[in-house]
């Protein structure tokens, strides 16, 4: 275990913030402590968040076992080579540096929840007064029958970004002249609805340059999908003939794979393919289940706050929530973040609470220059976050407006990994 | 000459609704219009052999995509609202020759603007004529909000800066805090008016991103001058 710690009262700026720093509520150990577990959209933003604003009263633990963390948005675009890997991987000297967080490099194994502790993979136990819980998906054993993670090395997932994509990209590259990527998509719900088909036009424009003659197949177990008919049309118009979607009417729901003998079966149908990307079914990270605070394969929480229905003092965020309306994305986990460090600080110290607001939009890439987005407000009522207006990129759009989206989607990430890392 | 022509309007639009022929009570008069447009003729101009001045020309403009005029220098600000889907007719022209800063923040057309209602009228029925079809001139939703001028109980509120902050957090996901405008314009250090009246032209829908008509949409008054306050205090 490494601990990232800054000599925070130590710097100047820090000592003036904390002379200004909300009262604190009485804690029988001094400052309030929160230990953040996952530094992704919704971790990195609720610890930098809840630092930022508390100005130094409270003590912020952040616990993320990679060093470089790749975030899962945009890294489609590296398949499609519109982005390099370094330009989606980010490390969290900043927010240890500049925001007082100790940035812990480890797993959480298991949570205390009677005596309020995170047991570390390395032994170290970190207690805490209020606990958030931001892993974001693990896979569901057998959803696919024939895969498991043993192997994920023939037939990557890639929908944790890093080595997976890098190693999906690679077999993309090295596919014969006219061969076969076969993708099998993943049953509702599942982290980020449009990815599975920008990855697919992605691997399209990919496949146009290099091996024009290559096919695709998408087995698919849903008979409609996010984005449907604008994906529809970008591959019909840039891709045709490319592609070929295999839904639930055709036995996109029945499919086995064989990862020794790279086959695909589609109701019985066996298929010699070049690469198989398989995405399974999905499941909250793995902690959700240790701390014993989901409810079948999520964990639900009160949307006024993002607090688990099962323990009022643990937080859980974005993928792993069962929240409502919300997407699983990583705008959705970052918008959830900031109510629940708002929450968080008016739990642990006088701060004030304001009424929590969502929103989210989801851009995804077609082709070059030919963006497209979804996205919606949300608001929280006692039963659910519930969405309540949105709106859709529409098919037929010219080209001016798709190349506007795609700059767009290029300053959000911008925007985003800023306010995610600092 | 002006010409009362309510009922006139009703037979020559007849989808128009309540809402929209109200506000369509009175059309025009070119010949007026002409007269007024010399206050814009220094920058603009239209009719046979019209080249662009300091500003672009004005043949044709309604049904034309706002920047779109190939070889004309636009603001990026001009630009941008363009791509984003910004349509020249009736209504938008309206506001923007009411306020060119409600449509687009960092336009360079440098104008005050027109405020009464009947001389933009009267403005526009000559620039129709110079427009291929009038005829099938497309005309705003008839639900629309039509003023951009902003009561001035409203410009006179002043935001909380503490409250903008919190409200704030909804806008950094794409704008960033540090000013930079790759992509998604930068909102930081602006006069508070100009957001003030930036952030009621989406929620009225004059502008036409979704997302930013989306986010507005749910903000008061009151939300909108904190944000301001806040995102002016920014450097």
């Amino acid at each position: 275990m490494r601990l990232d710690r800054r000599t925070f009262m130590g710097s100047t700026a820090a000592a003036a913030a904390t002379l200004n720093a909300p009262m604190v509520m009485g804690m029988a150990h001094g400052k309030p402590r929160v230990v953040v577990i996952g530094g992704g959209a919704g971790g990195a933003t609720a610890a930098r968040y809840i630092a930022k604003d508390s100005k130094g009263a409270i003590d912020v633990t952040l616990v993320e076992p990679t060093r470089k963390y790749y975030t899962c948005f945009f890294s489609n675009l590296y398949i499609g080579g519109f982005r390099d890997l370094a330009s989606i991987g980010h490390t969290y000297g900043k927010l240890a540096a500049e925001y007082g967080i100790n940035v812990v490099h480890d797993w959480a194994v298991g949570v205390d929840r009677d005596k309020k502790e995170v047991a570390l993979a390395g032994g170290a136990r970190l207690p805490y007064d209020r606990l958030v819980i931001s892993p974001g998906i693990d896979f569901i054993d057998g959803s696919v029958p024939g895969w498991d993670v043993t192997s994920q090395n023939r037939m990557p997932h890639a929908y944790k970004a890093g080595s997976q994509t890098e190693l999906l990209k690679a077999q993309i590259m090295a596919m014969p002249q006219g061969g076969t990527y076969a993708m099998v998509a993943p049953p509702n719900p599942y982290r980020c609805p449009p990815g599975p088909y920008e990855r697919v036009s992605m691997v399209a424009h990919l496949l146009k340059q290099h091996n024009p003659t290559a096919k695709i197949i998408i087995a698919d177990p849903k008979p409609k999908f996010s984005k449907m008919a604008l994906f529809q049309e970008g591959w019909a118009n840039h891709y045709d003939g490319m592609i070929e979607w295999i839904g639930p009417d055709f036995g996109g729901d029945k499919v086995e794979v064989r990862p020794d003998a790279m086959e695909l079966v589609i109701d019985g149908e066996v298929t010699r393919v070049d690469v198989c990307n398989v995405i399974p079914a999905m499941k909250a990270g793995r902690i959700v289940e240790l701390a014993g605070i989901n409810d079948g394969n999520w964990a639900p929480v009160v949307p006024h706050t993002m607090a688990s229905r099962v323990d009022e003092n643990i937080h859980v965020l974005g993928d792993s929530s069962a929240q409502g309306d919300m997407p699983k994305s990583g705008f959705s986990a970052n918008s959830q973040a900031k109510v629940c460090a708002m929450a968080v600080r008016a739990a642990l110290t006088d701060s004030k609470l304001f009424p929590a607001r969502f929103s989210n939009t989801c851009w995804s890439l077609l082709a070059t220059d030919d963006g497209v987005k979804v996205g919606a407000n949300y608001e929280a009522t006692d039963e659910k976050i519930a969405k309540t207006d949105g709106f859709i990129s529409k098919t037929g759009e010219d080209a001016a407006l798709r190349k506007q989206t795609y700059e767009e989607s290029v300053g959000w990430y911008a925007g985003i990994a800023a306010d995610m890392f600092g | 000459m002006k010409v009362p022509v309510t009922a006139m309007l009703g037979l020559a639009f007849g989808a128009l609704s309540g809402a929209g022929a109200a506000l369509a009570a009175y059309v025009g008069d070119p010949e007026r219009g002409a007269e007024i447009f010399r206050k814009c003729a220094s920058c603009h101009a239209v009719g046979e052999g019209a080249k662009n001045k300091v500003g672009p020309h004005l043949n044709g403009v309604f049904g034309r995509r706002a920047g779109s005029i190939d070889g004309f220098r636009y603001s990026k600000a001009l630009r941008r609202m363009g791509d984003d889907g910004l349509i020249w007719n009736g209504e938008t022209l309206d506001a923007y020759i009411e306020n060119p800063k409600a449509l687009v923040s960092k336009t360079r057309m440098n104008f005050r603007g027109l405020k009464e209602h009947d001389d933009r009228e009267d403005v526009l029925a000559y620039l129709r004529q110079f427009s291929d079809d009038p005829q099938n001139i497309p005309e705003a939703e008839p639900t629309a909000v039509h003023e951009v001028d902003l009561p001035p109980e409203v410009l006179a509120l002043r935001g909380d800066p503490a409250y903008g902050e919190y409200l704030a957090g909804e806008c950094v996901t794409c704008h960033q805090a540090g000013g930079s405008d790759e992509g998604i314009p930068s909102i930081t250090g602006w006069p508070e008016e100009d957001f003030v009246i930036a952030l009621h032209a989406y929620k009225r829908k004059l502008r036409p991103h979704p997302v930013m008509q989306m986010i507005t949409s749910r903000l008061s008054d009151e939300e909108i001058a904190a944000l301001a306050a806040y995102f002016n205090g920014l450097e």
